[in-house]
């Protein structure tokens, strides 16, 4: 069977309470799902026989400023014993930030997952150390929302004096 | 010297002193210390700030503390166009700016579905491995600086001012060329370039023979890193792990052979591979790759085709200079290219390559327009400064420098 | 500032003391390369067999701040590190200069965005400002001369009732 139906069947069987949508633009295979169901299944991903996505090469988040679900989660995750790269997508919302986490599944998308937080404002739930990475921890904004100006907001960060 | 009162004493420390009749000096003071290796310090691997837990001169806890080179890349890029980018990209990992840049226009293309012709396909594969010897030539010399060798940091920059020669006569620049553009390189490779690299990798075995003498049977060196710094596979592919690193604990991965990019599947080359997975095999793979990506230069380089170097797509390619001054349509393109940027269709892409430090990828999103909506850069050093703590734990401090530099971070890339 | 320093007026004696004294400081100007970014490398490139810096005088780049003169700022600075460089700018001796190196450190460079200072001039006193991006060696080593040149030309009285700057010592216990 071709991997990319493998893969769908594989989680169509598991979750099948969870809408899915499958696409795909120059060559690369995008699922969408529900921010609820990350966790299992990316587990299931990582830990099935057949499959073994054991490389998680990006946690990141897209801004898309006027829409109702106003952030979108991206997961780009590898499996070494295909060569093929899968990208799941779940949409968060500006009123509920929250989303959970999956450092349990691979430990690099701890700091991924930080950045986010501290780039976007996304809260990650169960998170052992959810804390700014980038921007010292008294900065007040996030810089990489669309609302942010580039040259930043004069008085946030402080200089020493001459 | 006033005598201590109960008021000076920790009340921990001041309970135990009360409750026990037969104490030492050892067990009334506090043993652990917390150490700043601050943003700056000799290693040479830029502002990375380590904070240490430290009992006596044994490491407990490490907790690292990046962010003293954000310069805000992603934001940028989401303001400027994709032509507008490319010299950006070379400050990301600036030991080895033409892979950064090959990197970028490899996404780019791959958004705009722009084919590039055979001999710039091969002129970048070239000046990619050359980035990757110069990158891996000053690991190596950094690496065994940090560790006491002093005389071989000096030998590997000699050899690397060889390669930034090279660049020069190719581009103008020395450093930080931004040579490669969408759809194709800059300008065509001149003859004398091709001979100086040709020189180039066939001096440079001996070369790198003479520092190896230097390094690999030498019994400080072995003794300082055989067995520090160890990690499993397991853990390094959990870790998030690619490149030499991943090498080095046994995993055969590299991005040139699993998804072949430019034309590697016409060039042969071995994937060096150790088991260990300590800071000696680090170094074995780093020497290893050197000698392997010379073998791939020179194969290039009997295979390189006469032909053009820049793609023919009026809309999304700059034309040639002399046509833009002479033609009425090149000039309209140009103009439009330069203010507006090039227009790829709507949709998102990733695309990685292996840089010399790991998997170097970037995620594109376009929404039709002349700018990026979201550049991401994945850059391999920050998800390697991540898995410190895990390396230094139950070691000394000297080792923590010894793995630094085996991980070979560079912060200009960690921070983006 | 030493003895020296106490003596007035411009006759013969002082004059020539004073320029023996410039003339051993300017030939052993030890660097303190404060080394951010890729300028940093460059900076390296300036020490190595091509370019060698050793032929001035700059023979250690010793990376401790008591023991240099000079400052050489090479890379990006942002809010977050402006501080460490001062602290450390803070912690040399006098009498001390400073060189930028690069385009960001003299005036923030290509980098116009929310996290990094245009320019450290903002929080530094600078001697000498090198274009580049990043600057060649040899256009860091006619830095060092120029600097060299300005060193020659200082006068004992120069270093006289200095103010001394604030120091950010947190008193434990």
């Amino acid at each position: 069977m071709e991997l990319k139906e493998l893969i769908s069947q594989k989680l169509k069987d598991n979750f099948p309470q969870v809408e899915l949508e499958f696409s795909e633009y120059r060559s690369e295979f995008n699922v969408k799902l529900n921010k609820k169901f990350i966790n299992p299944i990316c587990k299931l991903l990582k830990e099935d026989s057949e499959l073994e996505f054991l490389l998680c090469e990006d946690v990141t988040a897209v801004d898309w400023a006027k829409r109702k679900n106003r952030f979108t989660v991206v997961y780009h995750i590898f499996s070494l014993k295909h060569n093929f790269r899968l990208v799941l997508k779940a949409d968060v919302d500006e009123s509920d930030c929250a989303i959970d986490t999956v450092s349990s599944v691979w430990k690099t998308s701890n700091w991924q997952e930080r950045e986010t937080y501290d780039m976007y404002g996304i809260k990650f739930n169960n998170h052992p150390d959810l804390r700014r990475i980038y921007m010292p921890e008294e900065f007040e904004y996030y810089p990489l929302r669309k609302e942010f100006p580039l040259l930043g907001i004069p008085g946030s960060l402080s200089l020493p004096k001459k | 010297m006033d005598r201590l009162t109960k008021d000076d004493v920790h009340p921990k420390i001041l309970q135990k002193l009360l409750e026990d009749t037969d104490i030492t000096i050892e067990d009334a003071l506090e043993n652990e210390m917390i150490l700043n290796m601050g943003p700056q310090h000799p290693a040479t691997h830029g502002v990375l700030r380590l904070l240490l837990r430290l009992d006596g001169e044994t490491v407990i806890g490490c907790v690292p503390d990046v962010g003293y080179l954000h310069r805000g890349y992603e934001k940028m890029a989401e303001n400027m166009s994709y032509y507008e980018f490319i010299p950006h990209t070379d400050r990301l990992d600036y030991i080895s700016p033409m892979a950064n840049n090959v990197a970028w226009v490899l996404a780019v293309e791959k958004l705009a579905g722009i084919e590039v012709p055979v001999r710039a396909q091969y002129i970048r594969m070239m000046i990619a491995e050359l980035a990757r010897i110069a990158s891996h030539l000053v690991a190596i010399g950094s690496f065994a600086m940090d560790v006491g060798a002093l005389t071989v940091f000096l030998w590997t920059l000699r050899e690397r001012e060889k390669i930034l020669d090279i660049w020069d006569i190719l581009c103008g620049a020395r450093f930080t060329n931004s040579y490669t553009r969408i759809g194709g390189v800059a300008n065509d490779a001149q003859p004398d370039a091709l001979a100086k690299a040709k020189w180039f990798v066939d001096q440079l075995d001996n070369n790198l023979a003479e520092c190896e003498k230097l390094l690999n049977t030498n019994r400080i060196f072995i003794e300082r890193l055989d067995g520090i710094g160890v990690i499993s596979k397991e853990d390094a592919l959990s870790y998030g792990y690619t490149g030499p690193n991943l090498r080095a604990s046994g995993v055969e991965f590299d991005l040139r052979r699993a998804t072949p990019y430019l034309q590697y599947d016409k060039v042969d080359f071995k994937i060096p591979t150790f088991t260990e997975g300590d800071s000696l095999a680090r170094y074995f793979v780093r020497v290893d790759e050197v000698r392997e990506s010379a073998k791939i230069i020179r194969q290039v380089l009997q295979l390189m085709p006469q032909g053009e170097i820049k793609s023919n797509l009026p809309k999304s390619v700059l034309p040639q200079k002399a046509e833009v001054y002479s033609k009425m349509e090149e000039l309209i393109h140009d103009f439009m290219i330069v203010n507006f940027g090039i227009n790829p269709p709507v949709g998102e892409v990733y695309h990685a390559i292996e840089g010399s430090k790991g998997e170097l990828g970037f995620y594109l999103v376009s929404k039709g327009e002349g700018h990026p909506w979201r550049c991401k850069i994945r850059s391999p050093s920050f998800i390697h400064i991540q898995s410190l703590p895990h390396l230094v734990k139950g070691r000394m401090i000297s080792d923590v420098i010894a793995i630094i530099g085996s991980i070979d971070p560079i912060m200009g890339e960690a921070d983006k | 500032m030493g003895l020296e320093a106490k003596l007035n007026g411009d006759g013969f004696f002082v004059t020539k003391l004073d320029a023996v004294v410039a003339w051993a400081r300017k030939n052993s100007v030890y660097p303190m390369p404060m080394g951010i970014s890729c300028c940093a490398i460059e900076m390296m490139a300036a020490a190595d067999p091509k370019y060698d810096i050793a032929r001035f005088g700059s023979e250690v780049m010793r990376f401790t701040p008591r023991q240099c003169d000079l400052m050489i700022v090479a890379g990006t600075v942002t809010y977050k590190m402006s501080h460490v460089v001062k602290k450390i700018y803070d912690q040399m001796p006098d009498p001390k200069w400073v060189i930028a190196m690069g385009a960001c450190t003299s005036s923030g460079g290509m980098y116009r965005s929310y996290s990094v200072v245009q320019g450290i001039d903002q929080f530094l006193p600078v001697d000498i400002y090198v274009g580049g991006c990043p600057p060649r060696p040899d256009n860091l080593l006619n830095a060092l001369i120029q600097i060299q040149d300005k060193i020659g030309r200082t006068r004992a009285r120069d270093f006289q009732n200095l103010k001394l700057p604030e120091l950010n010592v947190i008193q434990n216990n």
